[in-house]
């Protein structure tokens, strides 16, 4: 049976090439960054290559690369290290965001607004610039969603920012988790006016395991995890080389690839199945979205069952459903865009990616819709 | 092909047998899971208190669509008594199992058809 991953923006197969350039780091080349031994120095080596990778995608110094495990851990450091020893703090974030950023923010406890993104999916800078408070610290914003493809204004709130700076006596601290922006938009930090940016190897083909945090000098960030000297010392712990060393080459690759076939096998997957499929609707802007990304709803039909069917003719994708969550709650993401619950549990995340092929498109657009009908019949929709 | 859902509760799943609206039917239920908004209803057609035939429609999860399934086929041939007394464990193991997550669509399906056989009593 054919075996089509249409679900990209959850992870990315690592590049073969990759592979190929750090699978020594799994063998010989095992030693331990810390060490002053060759052994170390040879690790040491590719971690610092890796920096120097990151910083030239950045346009930032090397010393304001710091790895983390996971783009979850470095948001925790960015939110919680910021907030840490300020007091009676206010943070800017968005109701939409992701839960890497939602929940450690619930976890400080502090006062939060959380802008609204309308049906697009998009913020408006008006209304963080109604937001803003004198005890304003931190304005926390994903670049890219995670669930519909939208981007956000980061640029241009960057700019409003620095703006409103000069005359704060309170700065405002500006954090992007640019997790899903990073393969198609310029993430360079000083034209985006970020002050701390989050980035993750697993999406941009490379390995799990490594993420980037990246931190201004002189920005107000205290440890949230204690040990030796690593990173700054805000993320202490052995480095993950082999996982390092991939996100610095997956980085490298970051504008080698033309995205516009990968665009053009999306819209006509949107084309398509909007045309075909009655009452099928595209959740979030169009305009204002990265290539790969499809968020569908499908009325009388449960996203979850759309799920597995589609996963049984081979095709990976995934849902906003209630049914298919931990905890049975629908998508916060699609019920922030004024969804209904119906239609949130309807939605389908259909995300391509570089090896993404035209047959598979076909293919894919050959098996939904019957799967649409029989699970309708089922519903008596 | 997923290895979340049995063999069994994706074949039911697949091709469930007795889906479909009832025409005439002498016990209709309907019931909504509080937990993720999923809509079902169960048929029955009763026959000297005997369920001769039962059908449903759901809106909801592949294991909300096979436990549904599995009870239309417990309650038919079953009197209405004894109907009430299918339970979640029965249905679960014609389906081998179901992950955790999922049980509470079984209990749907079994409160659709009590549902169903309340209809009827009410009836007659
Ligand atoms: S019907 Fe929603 S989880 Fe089964």
């Amino acid at each position: 049976m054919k075996k089509i991953y249409f679900d990209y923006a959850a992870t990315t197969p690592v590049d073969r090439e990759i592979i190929e350039k750090i699978k020594p780091f799994m063998g010989e080349k095992f030693g331990n960054p810390s060490s002053m031994h060759s052994f170390g120095q040879e690790a040491l080596f590719a971690v610092d290559n890796a920096r120097e990778k990151v910083a030239e995608f950045l346009d930032c110094n090397e010393r304001e690369v710091v790895f983390t495990s996971s783009a979850t851990q470095a948001n925790n450091i960015a939110i919680l290290g910021t907030l840490k020893k300020i007091k009676n703090p206010h943070v800017i974030t968005s109701s939409f965001e992701h839960k890497a950023v939602l929940e450690p923010l619930k976890e400080s406890g502090v006062e939060a607004t959380y802008l609204p993104v309308y049906k697009e999916g998009v913020v408006r800078v008006e209304d963080l610039e109604k937001a803003v408070k004198e005890n304003t610290v931190l304005v926390s914003l994903g670049y890219v969603n995670s669930e519909v493809g939208t981007i956000q204004p980061i640029g241009e709130i960057g700019t409003m920012i620095k703006n409103l700076n000069k005359q704060r006596e309170r700065k405002i601290v500006y954090h992007t988790d640019a997790v899903q922006a990073v393969n198609y938009l310029p993430c360079k930090v000083n034209d985006l006016g970020v002050d701390i940016l989050t980035l993750s190897g697993h999406k941009i083909y490379g390995p799990k395991g490594a993420g980037v945090l990246f931190v201004r000098e002189n920005t107000q960030i205290s440890p949230i995890f204690y040990g030796a000297s690593q990173e700054r010392k805000l993320n202490p712990g052995t480095e993950n080389v082999f996982a390092i060393a991939g996100l610095g080459f997956a980085l490298e690759n970051i504008g080698k690839y033309n995205w516009e076939k990968v665009k053009k096998m999306r819209d006509r997957i949107i084309d398509v199945v909007l045309s075909d499929i009655n009452g099928a609707k595209l959740n979030g802007s169009r305009e204002k979205r990265i290539p790969n990304n499809a968020n569908i709803t499908f009325p009388g039909t449960e996203g979850e069952s759309l799920m597995i069917a589609l996963d049984t003719e081979g095709v990976a994708v995934s849902t906003g459903s209630a049914c298919a969550s931990k905890t049975l709650s629908p998508s916060g993401v699609l019920l922030s865009m004024g969804l209904s619950h119906e239609d949130a549990h309807s939605s389908l995340r259909i995300s391509l990616g570089r090896y993404t092929t035209e047959e598979e498109v076909d293919y894919f657009l050959e098996k939904l819709p019957p799967i649409v009908d029989r699970l309708r019949k089922i519903a008596g929709k | 092909m997923s290895n979340y859902y049995t063999k069994e509760t994706m074949k039911r799943f697949l091709e469930p047998k007795y889906f479909g609206e009832m025409k005439g039917a002498d016990g209709v239920g309907k019931v909504g899971n509080p937990k993720c908004g999923d809509q079902m209803t169960v048929y029955i057609k009763v026959k000297d208190g005997k369920i001769t035939d039962a059908s449903f429609q759901t809106l909801g999860c592949a294991a909300a669509i096979a436990t549904s399934d599995v009870v239309c086929e417990m309650a038919i041939g079953r009197n209405t008594e004894e109907a009430l007394k299918i339970t979640q464990e029965e249905m679960i193991k014609k389906l081998e199992k179901l992950p955790a997550v999922k049980v509470h669509c079984s209990s749907l399906a079994i409160e659709g058809l009590k549902k169903a056989i309340d209809d009827y009593e009410k009836r007659k």
